[in-house]
């Protein structure tokens, strides 16, 4: 795990997508094979504003508005990238994946691997469960992060974003850079362009000493609500961000459970299949005796994000459930 | 049609009796159990490969699909590596991680065969935008089957590269058969080339089967991208000789079919009637090519069948490049 930057912040108190737009900006200024590609880029700066101001400063041949091609449009970005440059292909909604699933999964991830080329290349989309209904809030950080040559960033806030986006225009892999939708308003300090986070490391978001909450994006906002209302009842919650879901951070997970004995893992995606399973079967494997029981754990249904905001909120974990959660695992 | 010169002639013909000679030869290896996994043989479909690649420059980029043996090695590479990775060995052109389907090595120029109908041409429009960002004098070409004229990513694909101008060439290496389905059977509108000229791009039915057609072409399309013209698309008729993949018959076309194309079409044997009546070589300059050609495959045999198999502690190599986890 990694602490915070000693380094004074240069923008004060930016939003999330203020926070991507500055370390988007550092790194094209170094590298001119940096280029950004999406809809609507150019004047709307993007539909949650992630690049506003981009191409008036780097001009139109560095953002390129595309036609709502997905397939293209990650296509472009993966030819591209296979000939030396670093594109950015920005999704705007990671559900429009859908339409380049095979780009995705079975082109950018496997060049490497076969045919003697990098692909530097970073998808950004945002994600997470919000209002919106079902075409727009699916959670699909688990068919990424368990696709043989995609790394997967799902950053939290805005020193995060900043840092993991520098480090993945840094790099020579296929990244896909996750930013929730109900984050888009939070603030918070950013740091100068000396500061990179390396994927795979988790940060402790709280420290407690009772029990430990593993989790990422928009839940660590109702993990930190549910640990406050803990407190004030006499439990002390750690929460570990992960950061990024692949590389995962196996050792920050190894220490957390053999610390607490008592651990949660919670996201929103449908529980089946999910990164928390993967987290809680690892750790079962690997640490059993360091438990004091069952891991729990606490997810979103295995069903179709409603319209309706009480519909939707009913199939995503709830501050009552993850207290209902850490009580069960300071039951043991 | 203008001949070449008589280096550049009998170097097309000798390319065009390697890529024959080595499908045959690999065709009979693979049903012997040699190549693993599918082996699609392009023997017949010489000239579209051969034209294309002599008309480009040696850094040019090209994309191509799940049957190309006759494309990369027109690109240049070589019988040995080519024929190491349908053996799957470690000294084959992908590793031996790729074999018939997956040719590809991005460090020179070649990005790859695909499995997945149509992303070659993706991954071409891409390495365009790449070529146009740097601002290089390079073009790419994105080869496709007729197969790949149905499926949504390769419109996509040719829109962007419009609006973009990108010096992009889609060459539908048209063989005339989707597995079993023939092109007319599934293709609306019918004519490929006003189907391409819809979406504002130079398009063009050709003879698939005369290499110097396709050449001339291809040099065309090559100079309009390198002058910011944009894409162009070349419609390459032809005909694939065997099955889809190794050792498959069917019902779906009569052997009728076959050997009229055979015997009155095939591009081997009509640029070499070219070459000797334009005086560049005589039936016995012909014959020591042939064994020439020959004696190189069968090199390239020897030369798998020698090669070690990859080591398998490898399989977890060259995933990702492991910079991602490292602090800066």
């Amino acid at each position: 795990m990694t602490t915070a930057p000693t380094t004074a912040p240069k923008v004060q108190n930016p939003n999330y997508s203020e926070a991507f737009q500055s370390g988007v900006r550092e790194e094209m200024k170094r590298n001119p094979g940096i280029f950004i590609l999406g809809t609507d880029l150019i004047e709307r700066g993007g539909h949650f504003a992630q690049v506003k101001g981009i191409a008036q400063e780097f001009g139109h041949e560095r953002v390129k508005d595309s036609p709502i091609s997905e397939a293209a449009m990650v296509a472009a970005g993966v030819g591209a990238a296979m000939y030396g440059c670093h594109p950015i292909v920005d999704l705007n909604f990671i559900d429009f994946a859908f339409g380049a699933m095979d780009e995705i999964l079975n082109q950018a991830a496997k060049i490497r691997f076969m045919f003697n080329g990098k692909v530097p290349l970073v998808i950004r989309a945002t994600s997470g469960v919000a209002l919106g209904g079902a075409h727009h809030c699916n959670s699909l950080e688990s068919l990424f992060a368990s696709t043989p040559g995609l790394s997967v960033a799902v950053p939290s806030t805005p020193m995060d974003v900043k840092g993991l986006i520098k480090t993945a225009l840094r790099a020579e892999d296929p990244v896909i850079f996750l930013m929730h939708k109900k984050l888009s308003g939070i603030r918070g300090e950013i740091a100068d362009e000396n500061y990179f986070i390396p994927f795979g490391k988790a940060k402790s978001i709280r420290t407690g000493t009772d029990a430990v909450i593993i989790s990422y994006g928009y839940s660590l906002v109702t993990a930190q609500k549910a640990a406050q209302t803990l407190e004030a009842e006499g439990v002390s919650v750690e929460i570990i961000d992960l950061r990024t879901l692949y590389p995962l951070d196996e050792q920050a997970i190894n220490d957390a459970v053999k610390k607490f004995g008592r651990v949660v893992v919670l996201d929103e995606a449908p529980m089946f299949g999910s990164i928390t399973a993967e987290i809680a079967a690892t750790a079962t494997e690997r640490n059993f005796s360091s438990l004091k029981g069952p891991i729990v754990r606490v997810g979103g249904a295995r069903a179709p994000i409603s319209a309706n905001p009480a519909m939707a909120d009913a199939a995503i974990p709830t501050v009552a459930s993850i207290i209902k959660a850490v009580k069960q695992v300071m039951s043991y | 049609m203008t001949i070449p010169d008589k280096k550049t002639s009998l170097g097309l013909l000798r390319q065009m009796m390697v890529i024959r000679d080595f499908e045959e030869t690999a065709d009979k290896l693979s049903l012997r159990g040699k190549v693993s996994g599918g082996m699609h043989n392009s023997s017949g479909q010489e000239a579209v490969a051969v034209g294309v690649l002599s008309a480009l420059a040696p850094l040019d980029v090209i994309a191509t699909t799940h049957r190309s043996h006759h494309h990369t090695l027109a690109k240049g590479f070589t019988s040995r590596e080519i024929m190491a990775e349908l053996f799957t060995r470690s000294t084959g052109i992908s590793g031996g991680r790729g074999a018939s389907m997956h040719l590809g090595d991005v460090t020179k120029g070649h990005f790859g065969g695909n499995g997945i109908v149509g992303a070659g041409v993706g991954i071409a429009m891409g390495a365009a935008l790449g070529i146009q960002q740097k601002g290089d004098k390079k073009v790419s070409v994105g080869f496709i089957g007729d197969g790949g004229m149905n499926t949504g990513r390769t419109w996509e694909a040719v829109n962007m590269a419009v609006i973009w101008k990108l010096p992009l060439i889609v060459v539908v290496d048209n063989n005339q058969y989707a597995v079993e389905t023939f092109v007319g059977r599934v293709t609306g509108g019918g004519d490929l080339a006003k189907r391409a000229e819809g979406f504002g791009m130079k398009a063009f039915n050709i003879d698939g089967m005369d290499v110097l057609e396709v050449r001339k072409y291809v040099s065309e399309a090559r100079e309009r991208a390198l002058a910011g013209e944009g894409p162009s698309f070349i419609n390459a008729l032809t005909y694939r000789y065997y099955g889809h993949n190794v050792g498959e018959k069917g019902q779906y076309r009569t052997q009728e079919e076959i050997d009229t194309w055979k015997s009155t079409k095939d591009p081997i044997d009509h640029f070499t009637a070219v070459v000797i009546e334009n005086g560049y070589a005589d039936q016995a300059a012909i014959d020591e090519m042939r064994a020439s050609v020959r004696a190189e495959i069968e090199d390239a045999v020897a030369f798998a069948d020698a090669s070690p198999e990859p080591d398998i502690s490898t399989i977890y190599d060259d995933i990702d490049s492991g910079k991602l986890g490292v602090q800066l």
